[in-house]
């Protein structure tokens, strides 16, 4: 085994050039690279890590954003609706104070054409009485030859044709 | 291969120098395990030189290399805590060191006659050498960290005062078998390992050499290698991975004193 028959001779190189190589790789790599490989390792956690806090900020605003353009909206949605109600309101209102107004210029229209209607036919009754009370004196006179005075033949003519009218009705 | 025709499984792990070198009376001559360490050594810097681009969105080489020290980081972490930032270095350079001369040790170099890989890991001179580095480390930051109160840590918590006598010698004789553990696990698990692929290649050797009889054999020893190496590309791994994560253990221990 040249391990063991070979190890006063070679010990001594071994443990130099061990010596050697281990430190170069300890101070070189280990403490002189290694430190800068494991800052740039942080550096990028960091950065991921800060990059992904903005943007959870950056959510996170966007979403207070939306829920305030939603709040407005709401609000805005609700304050049309309330005047949309209101104008229907209003105009509802103007409509049947139209509508009355209307109505009561036609009843005073139509209460105005009856009162002529009324005033005509009155007219045209007293004509008639007179004409009836006229003819009827000188039916009388003709058939009977008694005179009757003109107002007793008025009235009879009157009397006559309200019991008629009242008939009619 | 040592004498004609004769295939020695063990010659793979002489060492041989290639240029003579003296410190006073000390032999540190240039052999083929310093150069093969060298080479980890260039591999090791080259791999993370190239993913030192430092970039904010890492390429793939870069992404390899974080992902390496990542490895070492977590496991640092979840295995001593935040405390432990201190070892990674440490640790980083163990379990780079180790898992690269393994895979080294594996390279199919022998193809090319006369050359072969070596597999420094394999030397007992040198996995002692780190077990008993960091078993140091562990005793230093220990005593370092609670003073004397670190014998604590040979009686573990609950313990009932009349087995205390009992329990001390247990634990501090385990505690002290740990760098053999560490350096004889690592260093018998490569040996093993290329032996028995040595065996089994100079089966086929021998086998395709000599009749019918002889190419059956040859033909189980080969898929039986195939086997073999592929299981020892996963050793290489999990013994590197073995020997830094005891090491991160034990300093655990030593910090926290269980």
């Amino acid at each position: 085994m040249p391990q063991i028959s070979q190890l006063s001779e070679v010990f001594s190189s071994q443990l130099f050039w061990l010596a050697v190589v281990f430190g170069l790789i300890f101070f070189g790599i280990g403490r002189g690279m290694l430190p800068k490989i494991r800052s740039t390792v942080d550096a990028r956690d960091e950065q991921v890590s800060s990059d992904l806090e903005k943007a959870k900020a950056a959510r996170s605003g966007a979403e207070e954003t939306e829920a305030q353009w939603r709040a407005r909206m709401d609000e805005a949605r609700a304050e049309a609706a309330r005047i949309a109600q209101k104008a229907k309101g209003e105009s509802a209102r103007e409509t049947e104070a139209r509508i009355k107004a209307a109505v009561t210029e036609i009843d005073a229209r139509v209460e105005a054409a009856r009162q002529r209607i009324r005033d005509a036919a009155a007219a045209a009754r007293a004509e008639l009485e007179g004409v009836a009370a006229d003819a009827a004196q000188q039916m009388v006179e003709q058939l009977t030859g008694i005179k009757v005075k003109e107002q007793d033949a008025a009235k009879a003519v009157a009397a006559e044709l309200h019991v008629m009218t009242t008939v009619e009705r | 291969m040592a004498a004609q025709g004769k295939i020695d499984p063990m010659h793979q792990f002489t060492i041989e120098p290639i240029a003579s070198l003296h410190i006073g009376s000390y032999n540190v001559s240039f052999t083929n395990s310093a150069l093969w360490m060298v080479i980890t050594l260039a591999l090791i810097f080259g791999f993370i030189a190239l993913g030192m681009k430092r970039e904010l969105v890492p390429g793939r080489w870069q992404m390899a290399v974080e992902g390496l020290t990542g490895f070492v980081d977590d496991m640092v972490k979840v295995n001593i805590g935040s405390e432990g930032r201190k070892f990674v270095p440490y640790i980083f350079t163990l379990f780079t060191f180790i898992l690269v001369s393994n895979f080294l040790g594996l390279l199919p170099l022998a193809i090319i006659p006369g050359f072969h890989p070596f597999t420094t890991t394999s030397q007992f001179s040198l996995t002692g050498v780190l077990a008993v580095m960091s078993f140091s480390i562990v005793v230093i930051v220990g005593f370092w960290r609670h003073g004397l109160g670190f014998f604590k840590l040979f009686v573990p918590h609950g313990t009932p005062v009349p087995m205390i006598p009992l329990i001390f010698p247990i634990e501090f004789i385990s505690f002290w078998v740990r760098p053999f553990s560490l350096g004889l696990r690592l260093f018998v698990a490569m040996i093993a390992g290329h032996i028995l692929m040595e065996v089994f290649g100079s089966f086929i050797v021998n086998g395709f050499n000599g009749g019918a009889l002889g190419w059956g054999v040859g033909f189980l020893s080969f898929l039986f290698v195939i086997f073999v190496v592929a299981l020892e590309l996963l050793m290489c791994a999990i013994q590197a991975y073995v020997f830094a994560l005891l090491t991160t253990l034990y300093l655990s221990d030593a910090i926290h004193l269980h």
